[in-house]
């Protein structure tokens, strides 16, 4: 068993952290208090490539390891993860595309979402359609060589340029009675509605989508009819990979803010650090986020390997989310007064981590399907 | 346009500790880097490559560990990377380096620029660069913050304390380049990925025309006797009296005590 990163992932680690430090650390506090997504930020740190390490040439890609592109998740999330969600959003769209599409879909929407030129992503949810997927509402009826779309979709991230919409094509048959559709943004019809204004995440952004009349060729079915929610459940299970590196990013910098932090202030004459009750908090932050960094690496491996991954994955998303949430309250905890405040980087980590036990499928949902995998 | 730059793997000082007791830098566990001021080489050389075409080799002497630098420079978008290594050549002073280097230049050809940094951080001589020129017979132009090519005539800018001094030369010649001409580039997933796919041409001491007593340890004039660090400098002292006539007047007592004026 080895447990050294190949010298790949070295290399875009260490790229990804550079890009991270130089370019999106600097605004990070800004853009969270402003709530303000910076599409000119995301094309600059997409033009290296992250969001495709993991895809062919052919499409764009670099053709790298599924890891490297994990690791370069979790950097980026350790700088900011409101940017990472832009940059997973390639992720989201371009995993169906990519698995699902033809050849011609592939090179007219995957190749910008690999390339960084397009943004994308995953209109699933709807008000009534959470956790429970089957109870879509919004509808795609074929017009002749049209699919005309009407609904309405929520929490969407991204004001993306490629979305992938769920819809109802065929009621009476429940779960196998939704088709995928590519649905451009300048499409007549499709609108953005209501922005959310959330607790963390804040520089990326959450949408409505609203469908009306949206008419698309039929060529942009993606797939088969009736299969989308097989491509949907695939797309959360490598999506929760991705989320679970996400919230490892977010843990390793509350756990490294809480370690200098801890170093440097002094409280009855010594550094807070040299109290047991302090360092035995780092010491068990620390074993958190080592012990989700190698559930996560785990099913990136597997996945990329071509082995079952839809466990670890869960349990991954599940594990890692969860001890996000515990290491960033500690490190709230940690920095003490100051770290109730936005002049500190830390509360920001604890909002940013707590909608991580939530999309991806809540870890309520994890656990069904962790479960599920173990009694079946 | 053919372009070699010259690069050397070190250690990254902004990590490396002085062992208290023997007074010798603690290498190990260290992560070793590029040369800074061989990024800014490159940098400039890989500009100057997509204004006027052509290849940019990179070119380093050192133990098989420094294709780690060299993969990195691939990464950054060099077409091709050649290690210069063999046991021969350890303990090289910068004439020997410099000496060796130069064979490996006539090794890989035709060229028309050799960009070097100014200097390396970890010996800090800048030797190296100017002493190739030597060794191959061609002209120098050292510490450039600005460079120039039209046709085969490089126009730079020089950089020296106290001013900027501007020459011309001709094809081939080596150039050194200081940290402002540039700032250098990071790679990207498609050129790490690239430089992972590459080849990386070793060259040992048998495959270069050269004079064996010129190379490594017996061929350094220079040899080190003692690492120390230098000793603290202590604060200085601030001479702030009610009036410049008498803080001046202080200033100069105490310059006289220490037998300065």
């Amino acid at each position: 068993m080895q447990f050294e990163l190949s010298e790949e992932n070295k290399m875009i680690q260490k790229l990804a952290r550079q890009v991270a430090e130089t370019y999106i650390a600097p605004s990070v506090q800004e853009r969270d208090e402003e709530e303000r997504f910076d599409r000119a930020l995301f094309d600059k740190v997409a033009s290296y490539g992250f969001q495709g390490i993991h895809y062919q040439d052919q499409y764009g890609g670099s053709g790298g390891d599924y890891l490297s592109y994990i690791i370069a998740t979790e950097e980026i999330a350790r700088v900011d993860v409101s940017l990472c969600i832009a940059i997973g959003g390639g992720g989201l769209g371009g995993f169906p595309i990519h698995s699902y599409g033809t050849e011609e879909q592939k090179q007219k929407y995957l190749r910008p979402l690999v390339e960084g030129t397009a943004l994308g992503g995953f209109a699933l949810t709807e008000p009534g359609a959470g956790s429970d997927a089957s109870a879509q509402q919004t509808t795609a009826v074929l017009e002749g060589d049209q699919w005309v779309i009407n609904g309405s979709k929520c929490f969407i991230s991204n004001y993306a340029d490629i979305y992938l919409v769920i819809a109802v094509t065929d009621r009476s048959k429940g779960l196998k009675g939704l088709s995928c559709f590519i649905v451009e943004k300048d499409t007549p019809g499709f609108t953005m509605g209501k922005k959310e204004h959330k607790m963390g995440l804040r520089s990326a952004v959450t949408t409505e989508i609203i469908l009306q009349d949206v008419r698309v060729p039929k060529a942009n079915l993606l797939g088969k009819e009736g299969e989308a929610f097989k491509y949907c459940m695939q797309t959360l299970d490598v999506g929760r990979i991705g989320c679970a590196a996400q919230a490892l990013g977010i843990a390793q910098a509350a756990l490294e803010h809480s370690i200098k932090y801890a170093k440097e202030r002094c409280q009855f004459g010594k550094p807070i650090a040299a109290n047991q009750g302090v360092s035995f908090m780092l010491a068990d932050m620390a074993t958190k986020v080592e012990a989700a960094r190698l559930l996560t690496y785990q099913a990136a491996w597997l996945k990329q390997n071509g082995r079952p991954y839809g466990k670890q994955a869960a349990m991954a998303k599940k594990f890692t989310t969860d001890i996000a949430m515990e290491v960033t309250t500690d490190a709230v905890q940690i920095f003490g007064g100051y770290g109730y405040s936005r002049e500190y980087p830390v509360e920001k980590l604890m909002r940013d981590a707590k909608v991580h036990q939530i999309f991806e499928g809540t870890n309520q949902i994890q656990r069904i399907v962790i479960a599920g995998n173990l009694l079946k | 346009m053919n372009i070699i730059v010259c690069i050397k793997q070190v250690p990254d000082t902004t990590e490396v500790k002085i062992d208290p007791v023997t007074n010798t830098l603690i290498r190990q566990g260290v992560p070793s880097i590029v040369n800074p001021f061989d990024k800014n080489a490159l940098e400039t050389a890989l500009q100057l490559k997509e204004q006027h075409g052509g290849k940019v080799t990179v070119l380093s002497m050192g133990p098989a560990q420094a294709k780690e630098a060299l993969k990195e420079c691939l990464s950054m978008g060099a077409d091709e990377a050649v290690l210069v290594s063999d046991r021969a050549f350890g303990g090289a002073d910068t004439l020997a380096t410099s000496y060796t280097l130069a064979a490996a230049v006539r090794k890989l050809g035709h060229f028309d620029l050799i960009i070097c940094g100014k200097q390396a951080i970890d010996g800090d001589t800048a030797q190296v660069g100017p002493e190739m020129a030597e060794h191959l017979g061609i002209a120098q132009l050292t510490y450039v913050c600005k460079l120039e090519v039209n046709g085969s005539t490089v126009r730079a800018q020089r950089e020296h304390e106290e001013c900027h001094e501007v020459v011309e030369g001709q094809f081939p010649m080596v150039v050194t380049v200081v940290k402002t001409i540039n700032e250098p580039r990071y790679s990207s997933c498609k050129g790490v990925l690239r430089a992972l796919r590459s080849n990386i041409q070793t060259l040992t001491a048998q495959d270069l025309a050269v004079d064996e007593t010129k190379l490594g340890l017996k061929g350094s004039p220079t040899q080190v006797r003692k690492i120390f660090s230098p000793s603290k400098r202590t604060d200085g002292v601030k001479i702030q009296k009610a009036t410049a006539r008498e803080s001046v007047s202080e200033l100069m007592q105490k310059l006289a005590d220490a037998k300065i004026v």
